[in-house]
């Protein structure tokens, strides 16, 4: 998704009408603001800044969910996807949505139970603190940088794109600007400020994508099949648009690849830190079981709608225009809603156009403040607090490590980014997918699920996950040896795949097994216990 | 704060009601759901995939107008997950919940009579609700 600046409709339309994107932009951040001020003024202690106080109802930490996980890469790169690919792009959504499904059966009402803060506290329950929190520290940090580096990569290219500016320093302060408002979100608001950010984005996220798909659907009198057939004629493929296997099935390899992508897909989810500590936003398990039920609702309705989008997108703007504003397709969603207000030139067009743009903005902010509180908590809560410090400081300091370690990881991200603008965004969220599929899943199911499961496994199953997927990336064609790499002209890969899940996963979860059995140390039954009754049954939870 | 969770003061009874009928029923319930139904809609999503990579004929077959197996098929996984987490919802509050519950009032009514007051920080927060 590396955004190509090109003179185009878009990018005429948006510099004619940049003040009213630029006045809805700053609607949303000083409400935003407002929000975090306010939510900052009720955070006391650390159960405050870390979980929102748990006062969130089940209905709101689902739309909170929502609105963390339809990221920048699901509206735009999904409704691009299908516009430019066809179906192809929709197979994303499906991973996307049925991965919910592990969150909802396995992980959510466990995890409630048994967690206080951070994903550590379920993998080091019954373990040795530092070994274990060290490497779910590690490996939370590094899932949530690729995540983070992909939303501001694209919020770079993007908005920038979307006012209409180009060039490298328009980019740039676009960067810094995401960056600095996520650190002040977090560091002021805490988790309920960045609660109330997810909530207000995944209502404005819902409510344009509903508008655009009505007004699609209504071109073409809501008859799907007139639609799709619409996309096909426009797309220029005819019928293969609508079949898989445009983007995927066109070598052995490429079939491989989607088998991979779609096993991270479904099993990252679950995985993913800055998705599992909502679950502590709300009161009881039970909660967070509403709140994974209205996600899915929430986030299974939306993805539907970016089929509407995508190819209301291909029909109705038509894949050249959209490949001449953006390679890559990001700006396939922007481009529809001017073309529904009226078309490029009309006040309705540039009016649903700033609209849209500001939501994309909105998108990309909420997510990455999400991104920033999960990986600052897990360095305080779990690296300073109980690996460096041994436990031996007050909530007070550990909350004030977490917003130093904000502002830390905020500047690594900005600078990263700069650097890294070159870089892939939709193979960095799949790689930050297949890192948590890997390296946190396997690690999760077995601490929560199995007796025998020990130090040892824990921490080779993390480490084994993280350090296989991240390899395999470095030696894929993403980073060398094709013309779309990070550096395409030097060629040291020798992993054909540009998504490591279907060799990490499977290695994330041997290692978990075989080094429980290899390790000195047998599991303590009777913490095991404790667990399964605190995560089955609620006693004891925080 | 800073003191891992695990250090808090938990239920000493654990083991017990690890132990207990009353908890191996519901732990049974729980898995016997929960496990099957992830294999299985693992595999159908698999499945799904699968097709999608090694059948284009298959998935290319018109059903009505230009719709096709492989739309139908992809909105398919969206019914299954719907339907499934309605499923489990409706398993969740008949047949977990009630145990979940009469476990922790089990425990809580045993606490009562050891101590002679409610003991308000062994209260799990489910009390609330």
């Amino acid at each position: 998704m590396t955004t190509v600046l090109a003179a185009s409709p878009l990018a005429t339309a948006a510099s004619s009408h940049r003040g009213l994107t630029m006045t809805l932009f700053g609607v949303f951040v000083l409400t935003t603001l407002g929000i975090t001020v306010w939510a900052g003024r009720q955070t006391k202690d650390a159960a405050d800044f870390y979980a929102g106080g748990r006062g969130f109802t089940g209905f709101q930490n689902g739309l909170a969910i929502s609105g963390d996980y339809m990221s920048a890469a699901s509206f735009l790169g999904i409704a691009g996807a299908i516009a430019l690919f066809g179906y192809d792009g929709f197979l994303y959504s499906i991973g996307f949505l049925v991965a919910w499904l592990v969150a909802l059966l396995l992980i959510a009402e466990p995890l409630r139970n048994s967690g206080r803060y951070t994903m550590a506290d379920v993998l080091a329950f019954r373990m040795r603190q530092r070994p274990v929190r060290t490497a779910a520290g590690i490996s939370t940090i590094v899932v949530s940088i690729f995540y983070l580096l992909a939303q501001m990569v694209g919020a770079g290219s993007l908005v920038a794109l979307l006012l209409g500016v180009s060039g490298e320093g328009a980019k740039r302060w676009t960067v810094v600007a995401v960056g600095a408002l996520m650190v002040v979100y977090v560091v002021i608001g805490g988790m309920k400020g960045t609660t109330w950010v997810q909530i207000v984005k995944a209502v404005l996220l819902i409510a344009g994508a509903a508008l655009m798909t009505v007004l699609v659907l209504a071109r073409y009198h809501f008859n799907i099949s007139s639609l799709l057939g619409a996309a096909a004629d426009a797309s220029g493929k005819a019928s293969a648009f609508l079949e898989p296997g445009l983007k995927y099935g066109t070598s052995g390899t490429t079939k491989l690849d989607f088998i991979s992508l779609g096993l991270a897909l479904v099993l990252g989810t679950a995985g993913l830190p800055h998705i599992l500590v909502r679950f502590y936003t709300v009161p009881t398990a039970k909660a967070a079981r509403k709140s994974v039920l209205w996600a899915i609702g929430i986030i299974g309705v939306f993805y539907l709608m970016t089929l509407a989008l995508g190819f209301g997108a291909a029909a109705l703007v038509g894949p050249a225009t959209i490949k001449a504003s953006n390679a890559a397709g990001n700006t396939a969603a922007p481009l529809l809603a001017q073309e529904l207000g009226g078309g490029a030139g009309s006040t309705g067009g540039a009016i649903l156009l700033a609209v849209i743009s500001a939501v994309a903005f909105a998108t990309i902010l909420a997510v990455v403040a999400g991104l920033t509180l999960a990986s600052s908590a897990s360095f305080a809560h779990d690296l300073y607090a109980n690996v460096i410090r041994r436990g031996r400081t007050s909530e007070t300091e550990e909350v004030r490590s977490a917003k130093l370690a904000a502002v830390a990881i905020g500047a690594i991200a900005i600078v990263l980014s700069i650097f890294a603008d070159k870089l892939n965004t939709a193979a960095l969220v799949a790689l930050a997918f297949a890192v948590a599929a890997s390296a946190n899943l396997p690690t999760l199911l077995y601490s929560l699920f199995w007796k025998r499961f020990n130090t040892a496994g824990a921490v080779s199953s993390v480490y084994a996950g993280l350090i296989s997927s991240v390899l395999l990336v470095v030696f894929s064609p993403v980073v060398s040896g094709a013309k779309t790499s990070l550096f395409p002209h030097s060629d040291f890969h020798w992993f054909p795949l540009e998504n490591p899940g279907l060799v990490s996963i499977p290695i994330g979860f041997l290692a978990g097994w075989i080094g429980t059995l290899l390790a000195k140390e047998t599991a303590d039954p009777a913490k095991y216990a404790e667990l399964e009754v605190r995560s089955l049954t609620g006693l004891g939870a925080h | 704060m800073g003191t891992p969770p695990n250090e808090e003061p938990a239920p000493p009874e654990g083991q017990r009601i690890d132990q207990s009928e009353e908890f191996r029923s519901l732990r049974g319930s729980f898995r016997g759901f929960a496990f099957p139904v992830t294999a299985g809609f693992i595999l159908w999503y698999l499945l799904y995939v699968l097709l999608s990579s090694y059948a284009p004929a298959f998935m290319a077959t018109k059903v009505v107008g230009h719709i096709n197996v492989a739309l139908v098929l992809g909105l398919l996984q969206f019914v299954s997950t719907f339907a499934i987490a309605a499923w489990y919802a409706r398993f969740a509050d008949r047949r977990l919940d009630p145990s979940a519950a009469a476990i922790r009032e089990n425990f809580q009514a045993a606490a009562l009579r050891v101590t002679g007051q409610t003991s308000t920080t062994r209260l799990p927060q489910e009390a609330a609700e």
